[in-house]
């Protein structure tokens, strides 16, 4: 049985992770923004065979309350081997290029955030000397695009902490894991039209189940967005600059 | 605004359908503002305009993907209205349990499986899918929820049972499963010469098995006409001795769009003949997992791709007389339209408490057409006129072109009904039917 904490909860591929784990009848610990979408989401993790649900609504662009919720999860799963954060925002890009407000709650939101929340699970872990960090980034974060930039850097910045996180903690023997999907369908896709390159949230929570149980340093969802990068950061700065994407 | 909705005979076509995605049960139902209408649009599986809003809403339920509760002992599981029943299955068939009543398809949503109060093969002992309903709860445009059972809104809730998603969103169903002992049906096929045989041979199975179905080679002439193979199978008991594991296998998918060639005539006998004459003897035994027993298209998704760019209407009718079901599969066979597939199944006693359910006592034939045109519809209409002589009906989940007046003959209890549908709700069959 492994004792999970998973931040971000409410995510469409939070869930889908979590419901693999909840099948292998693990304990996890709930954290996001709204108390009453994580009771429905624990009543469902129950059904599925988790051995235990804990839950806590906590807004976690509130830097100054992760120490206390790392410790509080640590504490009532009675230690941790697996953390997944999940959470983050799609930012409108025009609005944040009107109004630097936005772009900085997008950041505050999807690297901020994350990196207090790792600093705080990296010293637990390394204590521990052993356990799994899985990150939810995105393939948005290799490479920044005109039309989306600040999500791609707020993106991008969390892949590379994860990089030093992950070299850092390689000598206490725990993984680190970058997880890239590429487009999913979820709600924050929603109004979005869909394309054959779409997973489905199911098969991506099925991935990130995957990549945190084999340990795996750095994971494309599904794996073609590996090769479709491996092009796509290769395409040279002087043409990609003039490339409307 | 998404173009990407589509129904799976891919006819018609709907334009200016709003996407809304549906994901947490608890909360306030989004509408979009009127005299826009909203529709629930779950895995996409009714073959014609009953999952479609044109100019409307659809509140994608898929979100609505939530357990609720299961209890071991007595096989009571309540869940989201957007599960789907292959999500069932996975968790209920390895703790020996199995949906009460099974579709030809298991990518279908519980909430949808209510909304067309779908049958399966088992129909002559269990009746339909809505028979197995205890309780659900639906959501209305007024924001009120209303827990609807046979005891508690029995009227609203035999609407909404069969009731093709416009009385209100179903947010969560419970439902009661079936005790089984492994997941492999023990199958027999039959072969049979003609229509005349069908109906003594069915009458003997249906005695003595759980699940019947024909398959019927409508393109065989004469004294053949309506020869086949009648299926019959039960769940077989727990764990029999030589039987590997079942791989769970990746559904191929069909990558294009068939030519039209394909669905030629001479292409369509020759299918026929060759899966007539591929059971060598009369009666032959099997022992199948249960997706390969009841959900054989599954294994190839996107298979209504091998209609082409025009799609294809399926045609399924329930007629209460042999005499009315040989006219049908006489019709047809003088046609120059022919069906792939044509499926017969008897249907049994039980009425659902559906007011518009379609499943009713007598033979139900399930054919498909490829879209050419005028002279499928014109074939489609004079079926029409068989089945409402025969004081039969037609299929709404599957039907994309019968008339308002078809539909009122077929399903006399529709203004009744009618007083049930929710006030922002609608969807392009319902405006067809009705006007």
């Amino acid at each position: 049985m492994r004792r999970i904490l998973v931040l971000g909860a409410t995510s469409a591929i939070a869930q889908h992770a979590a419901r693999r784990f909840a099948a292998d009848g693990d304990a996890l610990f709930l954290v996001g923004r709204r108390g009453d979408r994580l009771a429905t989401i624990a009543d469902d993790l129950r059904v599925r065979g988790a051995s235990r649900i804990e839950t806590r609504a906590c807004d976690l662009d509130r830097i100054e309350v992760h120490h206390e919720l790392v410790a509080l999860a640590e504490e009532s799963l009675g230690g941790l081997d697996v953390a997944l954060l999940a959470h983050g925002t799609l930012p409108d890009q025009k609005a944040c290029e009107a109004d630097f407000a936005k772009a900085h709650a997008a950041l505050l939101n999807n690297f901020l955030g994350p990196a207090s929340l790792l600093t705080h699970l990296a010293n637990v872990f390394e204590r521990r000397r052993a356990g799994c960090i899985a990150v939810v980034t995105s393939v948005a974060g290799d490479r920044a695009r005109g039309s989306n930039y600040v999500y791609g850097t707020s993106k991008g910045a969390v892949t590379l902490f994860l990089q030093g996180l992950r070299a850092r903690l390689f000598e206490a023997g725990v993984a680190v894991v970058t997880i890239k999907p590429g487009w999913v369908d979820t709600p924050m896709t929603a109004h979005m039209k869909k394309n054959p390159l779409f997973a489905s949230a199911t098969s991506v929570g099925g991935g990130v189940y995957r990549a945190i149980v084999a340990r795996r340093d750095v994971v494309h969802l599904p794996w073609f967005w590996r090769g479709i990068m491996w092009v796509y950061n290769s395409i040279p700065e002087a043409l990609f600059k003039r490339m409307k994407l | 605004m998404r173009t990407d909705l589509a129904s799976w005979g891919r006819f018609p076509t709907a334009v200016e359908q709003i996407a809304i995605p549906v994901d947490w049960r608890g909360e306030t139902l989004p509408l979009v503002s009127a005299p826009r209408t909203v529709l629930p649009f779950g895995m996409g599986r009714s073959y014609g305009d009953s999952c479609l809003n044109d100019r409307g809403g659809l509140l994608l339920t898929r979100g609505l993907d939530k357990f609720i509760s299961f209890e071991v002992e007595t096989g009571i599981l309540k869940c989201e209205s957007g599960v789907t029943l292959d999500e069932i299955l996975r968790f209920a068939v390895p703790r020996g349990w199995f949906i009460p009543v099974s579709p030809g398809t298991r990518f279908v949503t519980l909430g949808g499986a209510v909304a067309n109060d779908v049958h399966g093969k088992n129909h002559h002992r269990a009746g339909t899918f809505g028979m197995h309903i205890r309780s659900l709860e639906l959501l209305r445009s007024d924001g009120s929820r209303l827990v609807c059972s046979l005891g508690s809104n029995p009227e609203l809730f035999a609407a909404t049972v069969g009731g093709l998603g416009l009385t209100g969103l179903i947010t969560w169903v419970e439902v009661a499963l079936k005790r089984i002992e492994s997941p492999w049906i023990s199958q027999e096929s039959v072969r049979f010469g003609s229509l005349m045989e069908y109906f003594p041979l069915c009458e003997e199975s249906d005695r003595a098995h759980e699940y019947t179905v024909a398959w019927i080679d409508c393109l065989a002439p004469g004294k053949k006409l309506g020869r086949g193979i009648l299926y019959r199978g039960d769940h077989a008991p727990a764990q029999e001795l030589g039987i590997a594991p079942y791989p769970r296998e990746r559904a191929l998918p069909f990558p294009i769009e068939a030519p039209e060639w394909l669905l030629s005539r001479p292409t369509m006998r020759a299918f026929n003949l060759a899966y007539y004459r591929k059971q060598l003897t009369r009666l032959s035994r099997r022992m199948l997992h249960y997706e390969r027993f009841f959900y054989p298209l599954d294994s190839i998704a996107n298979w209504n791709r091998m209609y082409g760019r025009r799609g294809f209407f399926q045609y399924q009718c329930v007629v209460p007389a042999r005499a009315a079901a040989r006219e049908i599969l006489e019709r047809v066979a003088r046609s120059r339209e022919g069906s792939f597939l044509t499926v017969l199944k008897t249907f049994g006693d039980a009425q659902s408490p559906g007011m518009l359910s379609f499943p009713r006592k007598g033979f139900t034939l399930s054919l498909d057409f490829p879209n050419r045109g005028r002279p499928t519809l014109e074939l489609l209409d004079t079926l029409d006129d068989v089945v409402a002589a025969a004081g039969g009906a037609v299929y709404p989940a599957k039907d994309a072109r019968m008339s308002p007046d078809s539909f009122k003959r077929f399903f006399p209890e529709w203004e009744r009904f009618a007083d049930f549908v929710d006030p922002r709700f609608s969807s392009s069959f319902w405006r067809r039917v009705t006007a």
